[in-house]
């Protein structure tokens, strides 16, 4: 185990080593690596950015439940409880039949109308605000109160909250499909970075499996060179980006000004920028073992 | 130690290939020194390749150290080469690495810590004259210096057996008398060695046993 460790580190300092013997050619390789994960990664900060903004400043959708227009004020005082009780709801307010009425009449000007009905057509109800506004959450939300005893009509505004959904969903696609092409291109990049690597060591390479190296071992430090380069490249496209939200806020807040309103665009989280890390490192892990393998099975032939 | 019984080996190309080895058979016991002999192209080099588990056979079996190469797996076959110093012909030293990295490979491979690892290169290397070179890159040594490195780096782990594919060929008559000295200084420490050759100046010295080869067939 001890052992292992020890190759291990061996490993990383030769590969640090090697990356720093040859400074222009490593940087080219992560800078490669770096300006293909900016593209998604500066997508992927905007639309983040756009789902939060969207999110708290987008009008509340509201729930409105109307009661049977015969129900009994014992009814109402129930649902009233209930939505009391209810750990979805953020705030609820109740308005009178009689209220509607009176209020209807100051707005709309159909006065004459009204009072020529002999009769309040209308029932009580109550707006409610959700907790949660996804659409998803509010049509569950609108189920349940159907259910209620005393409930004629739940009424739910949910267009904008879906609109929403699918065009964020439609983002996220989009997110997504840059992520897997430039995965590839990482992946492609450091394939052929460690096979140039592999051909110009062919001859270390050969003599080591002569004298008993295993395949592991042959291997290991090329693993090494894409995880880095990989991990590297990582830090370049999240700097890439940063630089990027820097010159975008400045801006940003000038036109904020304007509208008076606080514009400012924020970077990756850091749980966001960990897997971005990962992810980077174990595609150039993935290139060059595919490659490095690749080489090994070529020279045994 | 070293067991050959009919093995065939024929590398592919046109006409049905090539035919190196034909039906050889030898034994070599553990501390013996066996010279292979024969004219360039009698399968010298084939052979060693095929004790030291770099070769398959294409036929028969080949038993070193009791294991069959032949059947065992290739992620065995490292391990089997471990009991190996190999001297190449062509010395296949690394010549962007320095005279102490060219020796130390051996023992990263089989992971020795840098303490120990450093002790035994510097014996290796104060056993073939180089010790005050360690720090020299291979090209700035003279053909006989870049044949002792070879020899560090193939003993430098303690092999039980030295195989070596024409050590003297480059070298001239001193030289190749000082390397057959040392070669002997092995073999009486216990070391089985091995040398493909065709010099007979070495042989008529060093008197070892001869197995010769003539078209890929053990002639005697």
């Amino acid at each position: 185990m001890k052992n292992w460790l020890r190759q291990h580190a061996l490993c990383l300092a030769a590969t640090l080593g090697r990356l720093t013997r040859t400074p222009l050619a490593s940087l080219l390789n992560v800078g490669v690596i770096g300006v293909a994960l900016a593209l998604p990664l500066a997508f992927y900060v905007v639309l983040a950015n756009v789902q939060g903004c969207a999110r708290a400043n987008a009008p509340t959708p509201q729930l409105s439940l109307f009661l049977k227009i015969d129900a009994p004020a014992a009814a109402a005082r129930e649902i009233e409880a209930r939505l009391k009780k209810h750990e979805g709801i953020a705030k609820y307010r109740f308005i009178a039949r009689d209220q509607a009425l009176a209020d209807l009449k100051a707005s709309t000007g159909l006065a004459d109308v009204i009072a020529s009905l002999n009769r309040n057509p209308l029932p009580d109800g109550f707006v409610v605000d959700a907790k949660e506004n996804s659409a998803a959450v509010l049509e569950k939300l609108r189920d349940e109160f159907k259910a209620w005893p005393g409930v004629e009509h739940v009424q739910l505004d949910s267009a904008w909250a879906r609109r929403l959904d699918a065009t964020l969903h439609l983002g996220r696609l989009i997110v997504l499909g840059l992520a897997a092409l430039l995965a590839f291109a990482l992946v492609a990049v450091t394939f052929n970075t460690i096979r140039l690597q592999m051909l110009t060591q062919r001859a270390e390479i050969e003599v080591a499996k002569m004298i008993g190296a295993t395949n592991p071992f042959v291997r290991r430090p090329f693993l090494y060179y894409g995880a880095l380069t990989g991990l590297l490249g990582a830090a370049v496209g999240w700097g890439i980006v940063w630089g990027g939200l820097r010159l975008l806020n400045d801006r940003l807040a000038g036109l904020g000004q304007l509208y008076d309103a606080q514009l400012r665009l924020t970077h990756l989280s850091l749980p966001d920028t960990l897997s971005l890390c990962l992810f980077a490192a174990t595609l150039g892990w993935l290139g060059a073992w595919l490659s490095a393998s690749r080489n090994l099975a070529e020279l045994e032939e | 130690m070293i067991s050959f019984s009919q093995v065939t080996k024929r590398y592919p190309g046109a006409g049905g290939g090539y035919e190196a080895l034909k039906s050889a058979t030898l034994d070599i016991q553990p501390g013996e020194m066996v010279f292979i002999t024969g004219h360039s192209g009698a399968g010298k080099s084939t052979l060693l390749k095929l004790m030291a588990a770099i070769e398959r056979p294409t036929s028969g079996t080949v038993l070193v150290n009791h294991q069959n190469v032949s059947t065992l797996r290739a992620s065995a076959l490292p391990f089997v080469r471990r009991n190996f110093g190999l001297m190449f012909q062509d010395h296949k030293l690394l010549y962007d690495r320095s005279v102490y990295q060219n020796v130390v490979l051996p023992l990263n491979i089989i992971g020795y810590n840098a303490a120990e690892a450093g002790k035994r290169v510097r014996a290796a290397l104060d056993k073939v004259g180089l010790l005050a070179k360690e720090k020299a890159m291979p090209v700035t040594l003279s053909g006989g210096e870049q044949q002792r490195l070879a020899i560090a780096r193939a003993i430098v782990h303690r092999p039980s057996i030295l195989l070596a594919d024409e050590p003297t060929a480059n070298l001239d008559a001193a030289y190749a008398l000082e390397l057959g000295e040392l070669l002997r200084s092995f073999n009486q420490v216990g070391v089985t060695v091995v040398i493909a050759t065709h010099d007979e100046q070495l042989q008529s010295r060093l008197q070892p046993r001869c197995i010769a080869l003539a078209q890929g067939r053990v002639t005697q």
